[in-house]
């Protein structure tokens, strides 16, 4: 190959650049406010800014800060305190990443994480968070609609689930040497809940590509579920007829149901779920009323007509 | 005695050391820091030292028996009221903090939250306690005195109790607390008068 020959796929085209530009002076702004509310450096060492457009389905609320969202994380993989994630999942390796798609579908087989991602543009979604815990974040996640992937792999007509599992290796992985779950972990949504346009996979957070312990590189994100529902660092998504069964289900049957939609008037066995603690108010701010399906209710409410939500939590 | 004053102002500035951490993260000073969830981190670390000193209060009685050093005995009512500070304040910051002064909620979780009913039982035990803990009281009480007191174990069990089933998944921590108290306690049987009275009449 001679020197000064450039193949046609390394000319940008000029929309291309024009947006990258655009995109460049908007993260340029970003990182300003980064340096002002003191990003530390080791967080953002690998981290590679993506491009992405905004989202009709964003809140307008505030979003928690970048050291709130990568520091504060619940991810079992990596230990049981809030701060372990952030300490210990740098040993999660997530290039190449490869995620299997199984089951009820026409297009099963192994896919490259560059291959899942290439035909999407990614959005910004700013959406609430509400862990089954009682507490809350507003979290600018990146990503793009799970109903747009899960059509390319033309789920047949017995595809009444779908079933998420998170990567299982101890040596990434070091939380996995404890049983504390049983792993790998596994969530599961039904075909409805999964094709609703809310329903996103998530690459990245404030415009840039996903901390390891935000669920690199590959996350569901279901703002109206309790957070354990969004599960991370997926390796395999498969069609099902049946409900599939999910760690927490397992692990505690009478305290996590399949549903976990939020609702604050069904509390937790132990806890009361009326009220959430925002985070990121500081100390002395109340905790703040919880709202039916974390207030989205109007776009999803009618998935659910006619089902107990007090039995089927 | 000078000489135990001293022991007694440096064992006392020594237990104050995790409420003066806790007040610096609270203001982010000296380079602490309560997290993300301050409010949870607050009420968490104040439970647990409560926890600490009352296992440290049960363990001077054994560790005296076993041949420790006779100052021992008189730290021990200081480790109790240290207990019952961290726990008081503990409570507080639950119910400031956490409930914002909302009594009917606050009432709500006590009734209808088994381990906060547990949590709530201990401290109203725990405050008499705290209370006749003068030399004053030790007189006027009298025989009594000691009696009222044996309502340590009670509480200790409750508090433990309390903070198992709390956890969410992992309950090993609250299980070494546990078993710690099972060795105190079970010392305490062990060594009672009755079971070496006992093996006395087996044993002729």
């Amino acid at each position: 190959m001679k020197s000064n020959q450039i193949k046609p796929s390394e000319i940008t085209d000029e929309s291309v650049y024009l947006k990258r530009r655009e995109f460049l002076q908007l993260t340029g702004a970003a990182s300003l406010g980064a340096t002002l509310t003191g990003l530390p450096d080791r967080a953002t060492a690998e981290i590679k800014n993506l491009n992405t457009i905004a989202s009709k389905y964003s809140t307008s609320q505030t979003p928690n800060s970048w050291k709130d969202i990568t520091t504060y994380n619940n991810f079992y993989e990596f230990g049981l305190g809030k701060d372990d994630p952030e300490r210990y999942a740098s040993s999660l390796i997530t290039d190449p990443w490869k995620v299997t798609i199984s089951g009820e579908c026409d297009k099963p087989g192994d896919y490259l994480l560059e291959d899942i991602l290439a035909p999407h543009q990614l959005e910004d979604r700013i959406y609430r968070l509400r862990c089954v815990e009682a507490w809350s974040m507003v979290v600018p996640w990146v990503g793009f609609s799970l109903a747009d992937l899960l059509k390319r792999f033309k789920p047949n007509s017995k595809a009444k689930y779908v079933a998420f599992k998170t990567l299982h290796d101890p040596m990434q992985m070091p939380g996995q040497r404890r049983r504390v779950l049983r792993w790998p972990y596994r969530e599961g949504l039904t075909m409805s809940e999964a094709m609703h346009p809310l329903t996103i996979l998530a690459v990245g957070l404030y415009g840039k590509t996903l901390p390891n312990q935000n669920g690199a590189p590959l996350r569901l994100v279901v703002p109206w579920k309790y957070g354990f529902k969004s599960i991370k660092s997926i390796i395999e998504i498969s069609f099902s007829k049946k409900q599939p069964r999910t760690s927490w289900e397992m692990s505690a049957p009478r305290e996590y149901g399949f549903y976990a939609n939020v609702n604050p008037e069904v509390d937790h066995p132990r806890w009361s779920q009326a009220r959430e603690r925002a985070i990121g108010k500081g100390l002395f701010t109340a905790k703040q009323p919880t709202l039916m399906f974390n207030g989205y209710s109007d776009e999803v409410a009618s998935l659910y007509s006619g089902l107990d939500l007090r039995r089927n939590y | 005695m000078p000489k135990t004053n001293t022991l007694k102002l440096v064992v006392l500035l020594t237990c104050l050391i995790p409420f003066v951490l806790l007040v610096l993260a609270t203001f982010e000073l000296a380079g602490q820091s309560l997290g993300a969830n301050p409010v949870e981190k607050l009420i968490h670390e104040l439970g647990i030292w409560g926890l600490r000193f009352l296992l440290i209060t049960l363990a001077i009685t054994p560790l005296r028996k076993l041949g420790g050093p006779i100052w021992l005995l008189k730290l021990r009512r200081m480790f109790g009221l240290f207990s019952f500070f961290y726990i008081l304040m503990h409570f507080l910051s639950y119910a400031i903090l956490d409930q914002s002064l909302n009594w009917p909620m606050i009432l709500e979780d006590i009734l209808k939250r088994p381990y906060i009913t547990l949590g709530m039982l201990a401290l109203i035990l725990l405050t008499p306690l705290a209370i006749t803990s003068t030399n004053g009281w030790m007189r006027r009480l009298g025989k009594n005195w000691k009696k009222l007191h044996r309502l340590i174990y009670p509480i200790a069990i409750l508090g433990v109790w309390h903070f198992f089933w709390q956890v969410k998944l992992d309950t090993t921590e609250a299980l070494v607390y546990a078993l710690i108290l099972m060795t105190l306690l079970g010392y305490r049987v062990l060594t009672s008068r009755r079971i070496a009275d006992y093996w006395r009449r087996r044993n002729h």
